[in-house]
């Protein structure tokens, strides 16, 4: 009784044939044009939004095919991308700015399924369409901005401390602080060691000077919180563009990974993610004749600005009272009066700035100027040169109703949509230091199907053809090669579905190529067989020594491309990730497949038999 | 046995072919190098797909009139689809540039086209690309002399890293000779070339070390052939298998993947071949003997997988 399993292991080997085939299946199921809801703060949607939401829709006499609440987000599935669009429209004006309202394609898997985690494959960009962009966090900038913030902020502590000083200077990438007196000086080293730790101090032993540099720890700090701040913002922009399962990722120390799947409109999405922009708040010039400013004599001390809808003119004052970067947050919501507002938040030396300005200006109009860095390239001596283009706008004029500082409103704003673009725009401009698109790859809807059919299409007529191959040339012991591979071919769908790795095109190409490679096993096992055949050993004998001595050089083989497949794992971006991945589990589960499935159907088939002449090989 | 082929007679003959291969690999390659794809040099790249045929010279013009000078334009898959490239410029990374090309170029035609496809990759990441994708090579390489030296004896590590070292340059020669695009799913294709090609070689010369210690008689010449024979009708059927697929997917996979499948069906050719005429000449040029595969050696029996 050589060619017998134990019933353990015919038991192992049916369950993972089992536990293959349900956890595949969810990948036969196509998908529900759907829409989801969520809201923008990321917040629980209640019982109570959720009646709130359905009423919209039977008001409208939409059906919709489901809706399910799944914590912080709503998903309605439909029959038809009609009333999928429809539906969207409706909610994106009832439900305003504080939701964010996305189209969506969710896989209709039945729910017996879901209740056991099975889900189909996630598809990678390639596949299902989208955009891809990587975006570099320009550090020296951001070092630079914190240089100029810590510069500011000394001479504000010099004062505030009423230590006088000759000059706070730029000096060789540190700042450098001339006082006029040893006593000031070291007064000014015990303000600055007790209010800017973060700094490191260098003292003039001969002369009343301190030369202030960022520590390196601080300036790990710095480029950890510019990447932060940037991952944040470019969250809540995503967010703007409704987008159902964006990601947004760190890369690397200074990099972000932005991914969209099916966004459309590729053009938008980079204005809105590309672009980058400050923030000034400043007081309006109210003391001057802004006709004459425009006729081209601009007072001392102020600066004309235009306003960014209307283009009219504004006088504003030079000093600026906060910058982009001290806002930590602003968001559009309702006042008390119910009209359109936004809220700010500020961060510490913000508010104390504004708090200072605010106390004295009640009744003064401020505004709001918004700066962005467009790139644009000229020719010059024909060459292209990049050239960065400062673009200044007004966009919000205000006056102080009352002195603050942390948290503060702005009202008046003519309607919701006014309120969220002046909130969105704030927000960009918080962005703490520039970045940049260093990669993009986009793939538009139509071309990822095409994808998907012609990957799938390659897949079956390369199965078939080994099938057909296998067959004639191995007779029964083929048919049964075939049985393992297309188990293979099931375990590894029901293996990528589980660990909801993503499949791409060369993904696909990796499940092809293992098509192809897994019956390896089986022609090195079959092969021995029919050697031990030729040597004069009875069939039982050399379906058990094939096995037995193929197993080492099977073993051998698979783990050096095993080998490979983890070096491209570790290499790779994201297609060639998907690449390694189903090379790797291909090569895995046809370990499984070819050795322990295919001997277990030949036990069955001959393991028993007591007189065997021949073996169909 | 049945019919014997002398394969390691014809070393010599088999040592020219290979060295004639290298030596255009190697010619090609200086003269007129690889033709990298944006992923390795940076650029931008649009694909468009359109209702009617393109005709090439008016989008073109459409392109020089809008300022792309450099662009290059081609049909892709079809008459109806086009691919533009432009070239990276120094200090040049704006990305918006994707947008622009893609409005000129609709310019050019009746319809609004179907954005099929945008890459945009800054130098600075292409550069990158190109170390870590031949830091890839050297990392899988060394990690298979390790691997090979480890479970068979050096000299099999070194014939089978040559043999690798083969293959890959002579699928990039391939490339270089016919001027196709090299890019990131084709360098993907080299290192699975290697894994290929080195589950091949170490089928040989697993029946090598057996025949070794099973063959009292013959030297190691006759072994190898031995050897080489028996394992011969396998390489075959794999390599067949393989080759099936991979036609399938070069015929139907579509443009995206239809380099990375032509060089990987380049690789099994060749590795196929280096297999059975470059690994195992090798290992018999670098002296290897009985004694060397004497020793007790780990074998796969006391792994559980065993059926």
């Amino acid at each position: 009784m050589q060619n017998h399993f134990p019933i353990w292991k015919n038991l192992l080997i049916l369950i993972v044939l089992i536990l293959g085939i349900v956890y595949s299946l969810p990948n036969l199921y196509g998908d529900d044009p759907s829409v989801q809801i969520s809201a923008g703060d990321a917040t629980d949607i209640t019982e109570l939004q959720l009646a709130q939401i359905e009423g919209t829709l039977s008001d409208a006499a939409i059906t919709a095919k489901a809706i399910e609440l799944q914590g912080t987000k709503v998903l309605a599935r439909f029959n038809n991308t009609d009333d999928q669009m429809r539906a969207a429209d409706l909610w994106r004006n009832s439900l305003g700015s504080r939701y964010i309202v996305a189209l969506n394609l969710a896989p209709a898997t039945p729910d017996w399924l879901r209740s056991i985690d099975a889900e189909p494959m996630y598809l990678g960009l390639d596949l299902r369409g989208g955009v891809h962009f990587l975006l570099e966090v320009d550090m020296v900038a951001a070092l630079k901005q914190a240089d100029e913030r810590y510069n500011n902020d000394i001479r504000l502590a010099l004062r505030t401390a009423k230590i006088r000083y000759k000059s706070v200077t730029f000096d060789n990438g540190a700042v450098k602080v001339v006082l006029r007196n040893e006593k000031d000086k070291q007064a000014a080293i015990d303000m600055i060691d007790d209010e800017f730790r973060k700094l490191d101090m260098k003292v003039d032993e001969a002369q009343p000077v301190i030369y202030l540099s960022i520590s390196e720890q601080e300036i790990n700090e710095i480029k950890k919180f510019a990447l932060a701040q940037n991952i944040t913002t470019l969250r809540n922009r995503v967010n703007e563009l409704g987008v159902s399962e964006p990601v947004i990722q760190q890369q690397g120390d200074n990099r972000i990974v932005v991914q969209l799947p099916g966004v459309q409109d590729t053009a938008q999405a980079k204005e809105i993610l590309g672009t980058t922009a400050t923030l000034e708040y400043r007081k309006v010039d109210t003391e001057h004749d802004i006709q004459r400013a425009i006729a081209g004599r601009v007072p001392v001390g102020s600066r004309l600005y235009y306003e960014r809808d209307t283009k009219a003119p504004v006088l504003l004052k030079r000093r600026v009272i906060i910058t982009g970067d001290q806002i930590v947050d602003a968001s559009s919501g309702l006042d008390q009066n119910g009209s359109a507002s936004v809220n700010i938040t500020l961060n510490g030396i913000g508010a104390k700035k504004m708090g200072k300005f605010t106390k004295d200006n009640i009744g003064q109009p401020m505004a709001v100027v918004f700066i962005e860095q467009k790139a644009t390239t000229k020719m010059v001596n024909g060459k292209k040169i990049r050239h960065k283009e400062k673009v200044e706008e007004v966009i919000s004029i205000a006056t102080v109703r009352d002195a603050f500082s942390k948290r503060f409103q702005t009202t008046g704003l003519d309607s919701t949509q006014e309120a969220r673009k002046l909130s969105l725009l704030l927000r960009a401009g918080a962005l703490a230091a520039p970045v940049d698109i260093v990669e993009e790859r986009t793939v538009g809807p139509s071309l990822g199907q095409d994808n998907i059919d012609k990957g799938m299409l390659s897949v079956i007529v390369g199965f078939v053809l080994v099938l057909v191959f296998m067959a004639v040339y191995y007779k029964t012991f083929g048919l049964i090669a075939n049985l393992a591979l297309t188990f293979n071919l099931v375990v590894i769908v029901a293996v990528l579905s589980m660990l909801q790795a993503t499949l791409t095109l060369p993904g696909i190409a990796g499940i092809v190529l293992t098509v192809g490679m897994a019956v390896d096993a089986n022609v090195l096992i079959f092969e021995r067989i029919k050697e031990e055949l030729r040597n004069r050993n009875s069939p039982q004998t050399s379906i058990f020594l094939g096995y037995e001595k193929a197993f080492a050089t099977i073993f051998d083989a698979n783990i050096t491309t095993l080998l490979v497949a983890l070096v491209l794992f570790g290499f790779g971006t994201g297609p060639i990730k998907g690449f390694a991945i189903t090379l790797a589990i291909g090569i895995l589960t046809s370990m499984f497949t070819a050795i322990l499935g295919s001997r277990m159907v030949i036990n069955w088939i001959y393991g028993s038999r007591q007189r065997l002449d021949k073996l169909s090989i | 046995m049945i019919k014997q082929i002398d394969f390691l007679g014809k070393r010599r003959l088999a040592a020219i072919f290979s060295g004639l291969l290298l030596l255009t690999t190697i010619v090609s390659l200086a003269t007129q190098g690889l033709k990298l794809g944006i992923d390795f040099t940076g650029g931008t790249l649009v694909e468009i797909g359109y209702q009617q045929s393109v005709d090439l010279k008016v989008m073109r013009t459409a392109l020089e009139n809008a300022g792309f000078e450099d662009a290059t334009v081609q049909h892709f898959g079809s008459t109806k689809e086009v691919l533009i490239r432009l070239k990276p410029k120094e200090g040049f990374s704006n990305a918006q540039l994707s947008t622009e090309v893609a409005t000129a170029a609709s310019g050019a035609m009746t319809e609004k086209g179907d954005l099929r496809r945008v890459e945009f990759v800054g130098p600075q990441v292409g550069d990158e690309l190109t170390e870590d994708g031949g830091l890839a090579l050297l990392y899988s390489m060394f990690g298979i002399l390790i691997y090979v030296a480890w479970r068979f004896e050096y000299k099999f590590a070194l014939g089978s890293v040559a043999a690798l070292a083969h293959d890959v340059l002579i699928t990039l020669g391939f490339f270089s000779l016919l001027q196709l695009e090299f890019d990131l799913t084709v360098l993907a294709a080299v290192l699975a070339v290697i894994g290929y090609s080195l589950n091949d070689t170490i089928v040989v010369y697993d029946r090598i070390r057996e025949n070794f210690r099973l063959l009292r008689k013959g030297s190691a010449e006759d072994v190898m052939n031995i050897s080489l024979n028996q394992t011969l009708s396998r390489t075959i059927m794999t390599s067949v298998t393989t080759l099936l697929v991979l036609i399938a997917l070069a015929v139907l996979g579509g443009e995206i993947i239809h380099n990375f499948a032509i060089a990987l069906t380049v690789g099994v050719v060749i590795g196929t071949y280096s297999s059975i005429f470059v690994a195992s000449p090798l290992v018999l040029a670098l002296g290897v003997s009985k004694e060397d595969l004497m020793e007790p050696e780990i074998e796969g029996n006391d792994i559980d997988m065993m059926p």
